[in-house]
This record gives C-alpha cells, structure tokens and sequence, in this order.
C-alpha cells in the first residue's frame, strides 16, 4: 500500500460487519472521499432447500445490506450494492463444488479474494474513478523501496490473521489495496467502531463459508446440481486399509478429508484415520495416526508474494490450514517458478492435496501456493 | 444532479404539491360521511375522478383509484374471473406475478425491437381464457405496443383486455375509447405526482372480483377511506400539459451514438415514447456506468433492482432476444419536464468521459 494522495477516491468494500464499517469511519475520519459497496456474490434465497430459519448475519443477506446502508448513511458517504453474483459463481462456486466432489477440501475465500474481491472489485473501483480499494482484512501491506515491491505481513493480531487468504494478491492489487485494520487488535476495533458511533459495532462475526451458512456443504450440493438439473450419479465406494484390504464400504469420497477420524465406523484395535482418498477409484485410504505425518510437500500455483521467486533453498515457515501453527522447513525451488518444494524440518500431520501452503519468513508472507 | 430517470418517478409539480398540501391539512374529512366536511372531501374526489377520466377520454365513474401501479394491476389481472391469464414477456413484476396468482397463464414472446405480434396473441388464446393484459408503453425502452389491434382480437373472442398504461398515461395521447381497452392501469408519480396514488379504468359494465375487503367504497370496487389529499393531487397531475422532451431525447440519442464507438439504441424500430431511450454499450458493465454517472451527478438507471439494490438484468432486455452481457450494457435514459439542452450536453458530455474510462478495463469483465 502507498498512502493514497489527498482527495484519491477509495471505494470500501462494505459487508455490514464491523470490520468493514470500522475501516469506512476511520478512511473517512483521515479526510478521504469515499464511496462504500456492497457486493452481491450469492442470492441467499436461490436453494430453497438451504433456507435456514432466522440465520442472520450471513454474507450478502439482506440484513447485511441493511446494516452496510445504514453505516453509509450515518457516514454520508455514496453507497451502491454492486452484483457480482456471476462472476461468484464461475469462480468460486463451481470451483468449490468440483474441488469437493474430487474429496479434496476447497477454500472458496482464497478464490473469492483471488477472483472477485481484488479483481472484479478493483475494476469496479477504476470504473467508477476510484484509485484504491479499502477492506476490513487483518494484514499489512507495505512498499519495500530496496526490493521495489509491496510486502503482505500477519495481521497485528494473529488471532484474526486473514493472510493465508490472501496469498494470491498480485503486486499491482496490493498497490491499490488499503487494510486499514492491519495494524489493529479485533478488541481495539470494536472499541474504535463504539467511539466512532458505528451501528454495527456490536455485531458478532461471520464464520461459515458465506454461501453456505449452515456448514453442510454436501446438503448444498445436492440443492444446487437439483436448481441446475444435473443428475448426479450416485457415488460409492470402498475403504482400504494402506494394503488395499477392504474394511468397509461408503458413500463417496467427498465425505471424507485427510485427518478424519470420525464417522469411519470400522472396529479396529488402533484408532483409524483418512490418510488419502483416491476420487478416481473412489477409495478412501485409512491408516493409524502416524500414518498422517508428511516430511514435505509441493506447492503448485505459487504466487511470490513480497520477494521474487526464490532460485535457492530458503529457510521459511509454512502454514498447512488456516488455523495450523507455522512449521518450520526449507523451500526448495524446482526449475518452476510457480512450484516450490516445502520440506519441514518435523513431518507435519494431514498434508492435505487442494489445501493452501503459505509461506511465511516470521510476519512476512513470502509465497502461497496449492497443494499437490 | 441531473435527473434522467422519470421512468422510475419523478419530482413532484410545484402546483400539484401545493394542492397535495393543501388538501392534506384543510381537507380532512371522509368522504363517505353525510356532514360538511365530509362532503368537502367527496367533492375532492369527485373533481379529480373526472380529471383523471377526462386524460383517459371516459366517464368519471369508470375510474377507480388505488394505490398506484401495482394495485391497478394486481386488481385487474386478479380481479378477472379465474382462469387462463394471456401476457407478455416485457410486462412489469405486478403483472407477471400476479399472472402467475392466476389458474394459469401463457406469457407471450415480443421480437427483436420488444413489439408484440398480435398474432402471437390471438394464438395464445384458450377457452378457458378470462384476461389479456398487455403493457401499452414498456418502462425499459419506452416501446408502444399496438394496443388496439390486440383490443380488437380480444373483444373478438369476448375476453377481457387490460393494458397497464404506467409508462403512457400524460406521456402520450392515451383514449380508452379507441384502445378499445377494458382495464387500464396509471400511477401518478409517474407524472409529476405523489407517490402511493393510482387508478385503474374500469369500463362500464366490466365486473370485477373484490382484491380486498371492506366498506362500500369505489362503488365496492376497492374498500378503503380513500386517500383524499393524492387523489387531488393525481387529478392536478393529469391537468398538467404533456412534458415536451422528444427533442431532447432525440439530442440526446444522436449526441450519444456521434460521440461513443458501437453505441446503440435498443428497439430503434419500434415506436417508442418522446422521453426514454435504452442505449447499449457493447462490452461495458452497465452497472459501474450507473454508478460512475452518479458520483458525477446524472441519475440514470441500468435493469431492475432486487431486493438488495443490486442490478440484474433487465428481463425486458433479454426477452428482445439481448444476451445477458448485451443486457448489463444497456442503459436507460428516461427525460422529463425539468430536463435542459444544457443537462442534456452535460449528459453526453459525462457518458463520453465514463465511458471511455470503463472502456479501458472491458476485457477484464467479458
């Protein structure tokens, strides 16, 4: 980020939480134009089978639109709900829906980031005059005069660090991108949103996957190829042991991730674990624990975030999951810039292929990439 | 700002605000009641119906007031005995949703300029048909469909013929009489009315079912204690002189197509009302175009609103035969009365400029 220059328009993209409504109050309180949105991404009310009764607070309903118009209006400040109801969908439901049925575990906020948020969001703000886009992320960005390129660092309060979502910024998103929270703690937030007099102040947060806001994410599927009229075939499968001995049969792989141990109901001596799932053979491989630990991994897809593609080893640390304390390893480059070769310096349980990798040097994100 | 949106609403009239005023706080009796002030009120009414009855060319008690447009609609398409509905693609939600109320309904293509075929029409007719009901000018292009063709293919079969006449009604000469209507449908914030104030035109001896139920009012057509202070003001509207802005428009639409590369005016050849032009931007997101012209100070609109406030295609578009892409890159410029040549050039002039800028990024949004 460079600071913008005086009387640059920033569009804030506004969701109705308090996040984004912080960020709104405070740009305006430094004296920036400003003009809010909302973005449409999902209609709520499409699957009838998903309609939960009296959920709120989920993405893009009404009450959030509600809420972000009336943030706007207190602040005074133009404000639009902008539809990228289409491009959500070719780039992070269908995605999210293939990369589930193939048993691997999509992170569609990484391709909303990616796809819509800093793309079509940032060409809505050039097609309206504004310069920079504000959200309510938790992460740092900075210009590194010496490298020439803008840097992404942890969010000050590692509890709410959204960086392993945001590994997919380009360098000229992040030059037009402002995280005004970065730099704040989430309680330090919702002290400055009750001084600033922000109706949403209090308002809990989102948690869910926005599209689906009860969590079942197989109940979703079903209700939205039912909305598209694709039959899907019924998919079953067996459970292996890592000998290939069958212990069980199942109803699809996408109903298992690596790591799991629940729901298998196999009687064995040793406690039993997904170790692979095979979406071709539909097998779901099971092993004992030790079975989940992995001493490397690669990383295809790579976006070198705030250095260059690396042409030597590096010593880093990685992050396997969102909520995955960062493990120390060793980058390897492979010939490929977008591939990178991670070897840890422990073995890491549940090294999940279509997972995120992210990689960091202490508060710096270096890299990010998808799991082979 | 420079509003160029009257298709949506329009600012209120001076004098008819004035009167709107003036009744709401000397007029306050109800006008079903035998006293004074209530007959003071009567003779608002009164006064007004025949206002309205005299835009429409009819008598004063063929005209009953509602709420506005939707009202209207719902009124006739539901108030008609039950059965088979006979629509159009290009119709207003209150009209497709309230078909949809209806025991069922045939919804009618248009062609490639928004026209409907009367053919298509007399083609969709069933025994078991108790209402057409065709929009007279459409709200997205400003289309004037051929109404009385399409009259006298229904009264040939003796069902009944509604037209919604929002967007027409003291925009262009509107008689029933020759329309050959049975139903037609008008709101006044349409022109330079209140909002919350509409009529619909029953003709004599039409019998319509009853929407909602209450006292006898509107000769037991529509209950309720009537809305005394915008019935006036309706009938101070439908007094006033037609906005004259065909010129402008035209200044408008040919600046525009000289000015910007692969401009194009949806349904060109249709006849279409002095005020609206829908103009397709081919390759531009309609949506950031709405919104840029707004930061800069003209009101201008693009498709339908949902419940969020975003923008989704304009289902008057798509029916034309647009795609969805074509649709989004289409705005609708709609003038009225207190529109200048000046606005009109400084329009231009603002559109050029957004779109030039959008135009940069196109590729990105194809």
């Amino acid at each position: 980020m460079s600071e913008p220059p005086p009387n640059s328009l920033i569009a804030v993209a506004m969701s109705g939480g308090v996040d984004s409504s912080t960020v709104a109050a405070l740009l305006q309180r430094e004296g920036h134009r400003l003009v809010g949105m909302t973005m449409q991404l999902w209609n709520q009310r499409r699957l009838p089978e998903m309609q939960v009764e009296g959920a709120t607070g989920r993405c893009c309903s009404l009450d959030d639109v509600y809420d972000a118009r009336a943030v706007a209006n207190v602040l005074g400040i133009p404000y639009y709900v902008v539809n990228f109801e289409d491009r959500f969908e070719e780039t992070v439901v269908k995605p999210f829906v293939d990369e589930y049925l193939a048993g691997r575990t999509p992170i569609p906020c990484t391709l909303c980031n990616n796809h819509v948020k800093f793309d079509q969001f940032l060409d809505m703000a050039d097609g309206v005059g504004a310069g920079y886009i504000a959200t309510g992320h938790y992460a740092r960005v900075s210009f590194n005069s010496e490298s020439g390129r803008y840097e992404m660092r942890t969010g000050m309060d590692l509890g709410k660090d959204q960086t392993y979502f945001l590994f997919g910024l380009k360098q000229h998103q992040l030059a037009r991108t402002l995280f005004p929270l970065g730099g704040m703690t989430k309680p330090q937030v919702r002290a400055l949103a009750a001084e600033l007099g922000i109706p949403t102040a209090a308002k809990h947060d989102s948690q869910e996957i926005c599209f689906v806001p009860n969590g079942d994410y197989a109940g979703f599927i079903d209700a939205y190829f039912k909305e598209r009229g694709i039959a899907r075939e019924a998919t079953h499968g067996e459970i292996v042991d890592k000998e290939g001995k069958v212990l069980a049969e199942h109803e699809g792989v996408h109903h298992y991730t690596v790591g799991q141990r629940k729901g298998l109901r196999i009687a064995a001596p040793e406690p039993l674990y997904v170790i692979a799932t095979n979406p071709q053979t539909q097998q779901v491989i099971v092993g004992q624990g030790t079975d989940l630990y992995r001493e490397s991994l690669v990383a295809k897809d790579v976006n070198w975030v705030s250095i260059a593609p690396i042409t030597e080893p590096r010593a880093a640390q990685v992050k396997i999951r969102n909520r995955h304390e960062p493990a120390e390893a060793v980058l390897y480059p492979t010939g490929a810039q977008d591939r990178v070769e991670v070897r840890f310096l422990s073995p890491q349980r549940a090294v999940t292929p279509g997972q995120a990798a992210v990689i960091y040097d202490r508060d710096l994100v270096l890299a990010g990439g998808w799991i082979e | 700002m420079y509003y160029f949106d009257h298709n949506a609403t329009t600012p209120i009239a001076p004098a008819v605000l004035e009167l709107l005023q003036k009744v709401q706080a000397e007029v306050w009796g109800n006008p079903s009641s035998i006293h004074t002030p209530g007959q003071r009120a009567r003779q608002c009414v009164e006064t007004a119906r025949s206002q309205v009855a005299q835009l429409l060319n009819c008598d004063p008690k063929e005209i009953v007031f509602t709420s506005g447009g939707t009202e209207s609609d719902n009124l006739a398409v539901l108030g008609a005995p039950q059965g088979h509905v006979v629509t159009t693609a290009i119709e207003h939600p209150a009209i497709l949703g309230a078909a949809k109320h209806q025991a069922d309904c045939t919804i009618v293509p248009v062609d490639a300029n928004g026209l409907v075929d009367p053919e298509d029409i007399r083609k969709a007719l069933r025994p078991d048909t108790t209402i057409v009901s065709v929009m007279h000018a459409n709200n997205e292009t400003g289309v004037i469909q051929p109404i009385e063709a399409i009259s006298a293919i229904a009264r040939e079969a003796g069902i009944l013929f509604h037209s919604d006449g929002v967007q027409a009604a003291a925009k262009i000469p509107v008689d029933v009489r020759a329309l050959g209507v049975d139903l037609y449908s008008l709101t006044a914030h349409k022109f330079s009315g209140p909002k919350g104030i509409g009529a619909l035109y029953v003709r004599d001896g039409v019998k319509l079912n009853q929407r909602q139920f209450g006292g006898r009012h509107e000769r037991e057509r529509r209950a309720g204690t009537e809305n005394v202070a915008g019935i006036a003001a309706l009938g101070a509207a439908c007094a006033l002189p037609k906005p004259e802005v065909g010129a402008l428009r035209d200044r408008l639409e040919q600046g525009l197509l000289a000015r910007i590369p692969d401009a194009h005016v949806n349904s060109a050849g249709a006849p279409r009302t002095p005020n609206t032009t829908n103009i397709r931007f081919p390759g531009l997101e309609g949506e950031a175009l709405v919104i840029a012209l707004d930061l800069a100070g003209f009101a201008v609109s693009s498709g339908a609103a949902c419940s969020s406030g975003a923008v989704t295609p304009s289902h008057v578009l798509t029916a034309m035969g647009l795609s969805t892409a074509e649709a989004r890159a289409s705005i609708r410029f709609s003038l009225g009365r207190t529109n200048t040549e000046e606005q009109v050039d400084a329009l231009i002039a603002a559109v050029e400029k957004a779109t030039a800028r959008l135009r940069k990024l196109a590729p990105a949004h194809v």
